[in-house]
């Protein structure tokens, strides 16, 4: 498969195209995923997310310097919601990203949710296994949090940083959101301003009230300022040390082996619907769907008999 | 699901005059187009190189400052080079009817909008001329 080929040997068009394909979805999608998947694996994911305005891009900016310093490839995937009302997007990160420009060891794509309620998972999901095949060393994916599909995301990835502000009652909405439950790392951004002390405090205090760390690591609170790259050498330094710790305690296999067992369901039920289709024809499908409609058949019976 | 048509929005060079376009991308936004924005100060290899990574079928170049015959041809060769001459460039501005049947007959630009040029005809010109994609 020549798109293939040629994203596994650096070509970043290639590339580009390819993350085109896997977003759209269908046979070539599966076709391309399928001929680079045996190069993935290799990548460190980390997810990061935060509410607007909490400097995510600045930070992952950041972050991505940092790690071109030391030699490491960098790949970025960034998040945007798409309106409900005109399916339209605009997708704003890259501004914050200039610095980056010019780097032929990154990587930066733009992705809109597409109203797909955890669909876009899928689409963000196989475009890190692009990059991952591609050959980049840290893959960051940013999106704005925690909804469902912020969860979903943070499946995939190793790490999960989140991003707060001081002083904006994000107390009350990390514990709304679950983000305590996805966070390996916390980062009090635009630690300059007032109240930020009180804000690393007050997340210290509601992870305590949850009991003992879960599975061995209690996530850090590191104040940063992102802009002025402050604070950034000691997050990357624990994002590393979260990817030892889950090499060490065995979690990195556990979780890749439940992200593949996940992946690999969802591709099943998709290419048995795909099947079942396929046979039935679309005039077929409408006649069986209006047979159920009308108690003639029912849809347990009818489903088995199209599968057998 | 349904392509959609990706567009990167750029004011080249040092022009900061940026209302213009940040009206454009919301009007793309609105006709269901997802808008990568990459602001001010950006030059022909940024803009290029982020229309790579992007995958966009349109790019919209915003430049009020004069320098278009400078900069818009520049990027035109840049796409050329990248082989990239299947994305639709199109621009607005400060750009004069002398000029912009030149970018247009010697510099592959597929359209030029002024001052006064309404939102609805550019999201129509791109909406009918953003191309099929090759594979």
């Amino acid at each position: 498969m020549e798109l293939a080929t040629s994203l596994l040997s650096g070509n970043r068009r290639a590339l580009a195209r390819g993350i085109s394909v896997v977003e759209t979805g269908g046979t070539a999608a599966r076709a391309l995923l399928s001929a680079v998947y045996a190069q993935t694996g290799r990548a460190h994911i980390v997810g990061v997310t935060g509410s607007p305005g909490a400097g995510k891009s600045t930070l992952v900016n950041a972050l991505a310097l940092h790690w071109r310093r030391q030699g490491r490839t960098v790949g970025i995937v960034a998040v945007d919601p798409t309106s409900p009302f005109t399916g339209g997007a605009i997708l704003g990160d890259r501004i914050r990203m200039q610095p980056l420009c010019g780097d032929p060891g990154i990587f930066i794509r733009s992705m809109a949710s597409r109203g797909r309620l955890g669909g876009i998972a899928h689409a963000t999901s196989d475009t890190i296994d692009l990059l991952d095949a591609a050959g980049f060393d840290v893959i960051l994916v940013e999106t704005v949090g925690a909804g469902q599909s912020e969860v979903e995301i943070a499946s995939a990835a190793h790490t999960t940083m989140v991003i707060e502000v001081p002083g904006m009652g994000d107390d009350v909405q990390a514990i709304k959101a679950g983000i305590l439950e996805i966070a390996d790392i916390f980062v009090i951004n635009k630690a300059d301003r007032d109240g930020a002390e009180a804000t690393m405090r007050q997340l210290r205090a509601m992870l305590h009230l949850g009991g003992p760390p879960r599975d061995g690591w209690e996530p850090p609170i590191l104040p940063a300022v992102a802009m002025r790259e402050e604070g950034i050498p000691t997050i990357a330094a624990e994002v590393e040390r979260h990817l030892e710790h889950l090499r060490d305690t065995g979690q990195k296999a556990d979780r890749e082996r439940a992200r593949a067992a996940r992946e690999f369901q969802l591709i099943v039920q998709e290419a048995a619907l795909e099947r079942a289709r396929t046979r039935l024809a679309d005039a077929g499908w409408d006649a069986l769907v209006a047979q159920i409609a009308a108690r003639e058949i029912d849809p347990y019976a009818a489903a088995a008999e199209l599968l057998d | 699901m349904e392509r959609k048509i990706r567009v990167l929005v750029a004011k080249p060079g040092l022009d900061g005059h940026d209302r213009g376009a940040k009206v454009i991308a919301r009007a793309l936004r609105d006709a269901g187009m997802e808008v990568i924005y990459t602001g001010l100060q950006q030059t022909p290899p940024m803009i290029v190189e982020a229309s790579l990574q992007e995958d966009v079928d349109v790019i919209g170049l915003s430049i009020l400052s004069g320098a278009h015959m400078t900069l818009l041809p520049k990027i035109a060769q840049l796409l050329h080079e990248q082989g990239m001459d299947d994305v639709l460039v199109v621009a607005g501005g400060i750009i004069s009817d002398a000029d912009a049947k030149v970018l247009k007959e010697q510099h592959g630009i597929a359209a030029v909008y002024g001052p006064g040029a309404s939102t609805h005809d550019i999201v129509q010109f791109i909406q009918e001329n953003a191309g099929t994609r090759k594979a």
